[in-house]
């Protein structure tokens, strides 16, 4: 017998007498109001990232201005965002990422309700490897974009694709169990909200 | 099915970190002398439970919340078998291989021969639970791999040759002071002017494992959550440590016990609202990565999942405890014991510490090896609330504390005092007979020998002047 029919066995032996799966009583939340923006706004303050509301006319300034050296762009990212001398993610080498002073990606879906951008490794958000080696991580969100509650991202998104919930810049709770910002993944967040009047 | 072959098995000893060398008494005894120890945990503790009080009272719904992470888990485990089948498919189908392991032995020697295969001699680590439990560090190690936890609380559990205390930071019983002097002592290239600022001990060690990351082709892993409809894993962390793992390497193998499976995506928007507000009292934990399969082009081009087993069955098999199975490792339960807050989580001998662990290690590895642990509570209930997904831990130590080994002499009182207080006339002349023990001569709060060891350590109540029974009578 192999450990697969070993254990399936196992189980079934264990299970003989038989529970009975109730429904899931699911009477939590799950019709929400329209997202709150200002609400994400302060959650992703809370969380030690940096937001500005721009239109999307001013995107590449806006990144310009604040980091001054490489930024990485995924390939399918529009071209307006993009910040002058963007180095394009063309399978570039882990070291050149690592290298790059940021990076701009566009995102999926964000949380209100919790602070939370997700990437969906997407054209416009690329390939995970270039969202986690730079020590700043710039995102471009768009207002339809935002969803009040996580039930709601959950249900906007698909597993097939990989993912990353990001909800503030690196952090750990492993010294004496207080956040501290800064750690393996990006010491910085910035987060680009682009106008409603402007998103268009 | 198979009758005899088939049948649920605990954990073998001998391998894994289940069972500690002493009982619970014994080493919490050393443990509560230890003032730095208690002082630390204290702190922690405190902070924590102020935190995720916070968040969790910012949702309206925690309750219902709670109510549908439990129903969930509960149904998991009804229908195991057919969730495990069907998780099996969906992760093949998107690429992955899957691997069962019976016990720890074997699951140690799958991980080995996988990272063999590659030719790697180095693994880097995603902190989990079921790895520190069946002693995957010490098989890679025996077998010339050098395994390398990347959370900083496992590496400086890592570099301080010390054990995790805690299922969320296994570094627990440290304070800053301590980690910086394990960094200076123990940390290659390390800054010598490093001082205990944690963004500074953060920092060092973001600079120590950058080049492993980079250089190491194999990662090792658990998974929080694995949806059976989609064969999508989870991995919820703080640091950006697992992004790495779960991303930079060619090869990730990942080591997830057969209860973490769950039925549908849509299941996740109860957990990831329940678990880091639980856990570690935030809205949201910093990175969650999830992924299905391999993806071209994106991350590790080769993945296994390994299915393990490990005692699961066996407390699968026990009605009024496999409900320990809905854990999701939040440790909420260890920060708010009054018994873990004292004496840590190294006096449970397991790597399951505290509440959770007094009912989960003894049912893993059969009551008889950890027969101590259903006794390292006071019952007093803050478990049972503060679960997120409302295991009833408190009656389920009472029901292992029931099947633990009794002396005979403790299983002829406790029979004796049963049928006496099943027989009222006996039970009044045993009161009576209690009040003239007291006018007879007081003795302390103890009883005489041979009973006397079972006071020891428990206060018997004053007789009162009057029983309720003779007041009754003389009304």
């Amino acid at each position: 017998m192999n450990s697969r029919e070993l254990i399936l066995g196992r189980v079934r032996a264990a299970l003989r007498d038989e529970p009975v799966p109730a429904p899931v009583p699911r009477e939590y939340r799950r019709s929400f109001p329209a997202a709150d923006l200002e609400l994400l706004v302060s959650r992703l303050i809370d969380y030690k990232a940096e937001v500005h509301r721009v239109g999307e006319d001013a995107v590449a300034a806006t990144v310009s201005g604040i980091v001054g050296g490489t930024v990485v762009v995924p390939e399918g990212l529009p071209v307006s965002w993009r910040p002058a001398g963007a180095l394009v993610d063309e399978d570039l080498a882990p070291d050149r990422i690592a290298a790059a002073d940021a990076v701009l990606t566009a995102a999926a879906v964000a949380v209100a309700e919790t602070g939370t951008i997700v990437l969906d490794a997407s054209p416009d958000q690329g390939r995970r490897i270039i969202s986690l080696l730079p020590d700043t991580h710039l995102i471009v969100l768009r207002p339809e974009q935002v969803v009040a509650s996580v039930p709601e991202a959950v249900a906007r998104l698909d597993p097939s694709r990989p993912l990353t919930w990001i909800s503030g810049p690196s952090a750990t709770s492993d010294i004496e169990l207080n956040r501290v910002e800064g750690v393996h993944g990006p010491r910085h967040l910035h987060v680009l909200l682009l106008d409603r009047t402007a998103a268009g | 099915m198979s009758t005899f072959l088939g049948m649920p098995v605990t954990a073998p000893s001998g391998v894994g970190n289940l069972r500690g060398d002493r009982t619970f008494p014994e080493a919490a005894h050393d443990a509560l002398a230890d003032g730095q120890l208690r002082r630390n945990l204290r702190h922690a503790t405190t902070t924590i439970r102020g935190k995720s009080g916070r968040v969790i009272a910012e949702l309206p719904d925690w309750q219902e919340l709670r109510t549908a992470g439990s129903a969930i888990k509960a149904s998991v485990l009804a229908r195991l078998p057919e969730l495990l089948e069907q998780l099996e498919e969906r992760v093949v189908a998107a690429g992955g291989v899957v691997h069962w392991a019976a016990d720890a032995n074997e699951a140690n020697a799958i991980v080995t021969d996988l990272v063999r295969a590659t030719g790697s001699e180095r693994v880097i680590k995603v902190k989990s639970m079921a790895t520190q439990e069946i002693g995957l560090n010490e098989a890679l190690e025996a077998a010339g791999i050098q395994p390398v936890e990347t959370d900083l609380a496992e590496l400086i559990v890592q570099l301080g040759e010390d054990k995790p205390s805690h299922i969320l930071v296994p570094a627990i019983h440290r304070n800053r002071s301590e980690i910086r002097e394990i960094f200076l002592r123990a940390m290659p290239g390390v800054d010598p002017g490093l001082t205990d600022d944690p963004p500074v001990l953060a920092a060092a060690a973001r600079k120590y494992l950058r080049e492993t990351f980079l250089s190491t082709r194999v990662a090792v892993s658990g998974a929080n959550f694995a949806i059976a409809e989609t064969g999508t894993l989870a991995v919820v962390e703080s640091e950006g440590n697992g992004r790495m793992c779960l991303t930079l390497p060619d090869t990730l193998i990942t080591v997830m016990g057969l209860e973490k499976v769950v039925p549908t995506w849509q299941d996740l928007e109860v957990f990831l609202q329940l678990l880091p507000r639980a856990s570690t009292g935030e809205r949201m934990n910093p990175y969650t990565t999830m992924w299905t399969g391999v993806t071209p082009g994106d991350g590790p081009q080769s993945f296994h999942l390994v299915l393990l087993d490990n005692g699961r069955s066996a407390v699968l098999a026990d009605r009024a405890g496999r409900a320990a199975l809905h854990c999701i490792r939040c440790s909420a339960c260890l920060n708010v014991c009054p018994v873990y807050e004292r004496t840590g989580g190294h006096a449970y001998g397991s790597v399951y510490p505290g509440p959770i662990g007094a009912v989960l290690s003894p049912q893993l590895t059969g009551v008889e090896d950890n027969a101590s642990l259903p006794y390292a509570s006071s019952l007093c209930g803050a478990c049972f609330d503060a679960c997120p997904v409302k295991i009833d831990i408190p009656s389920m130590l009472v029901h292992l504390r029931d099947k633990a080994p009794h002396s005979r002499m403790e299983r002829a009182v406790m029979r004796a005092a049963a049928y006496t207080m099943n027989h009222p006339r006996l039970y009044a002349r045993a009161q009576r007979a209690a009040k003239l023990a007291r006018i007879a001569g007081r003795r302390g709060r103890g009883l005489p020998p041979p009973l006397s060891s079972w006071t020891t350590a428990r206060d018997l109540p004053e007789p009162p002047e009057q029983t309720f029974r003779d007041w009754w009578a003389r009304r």
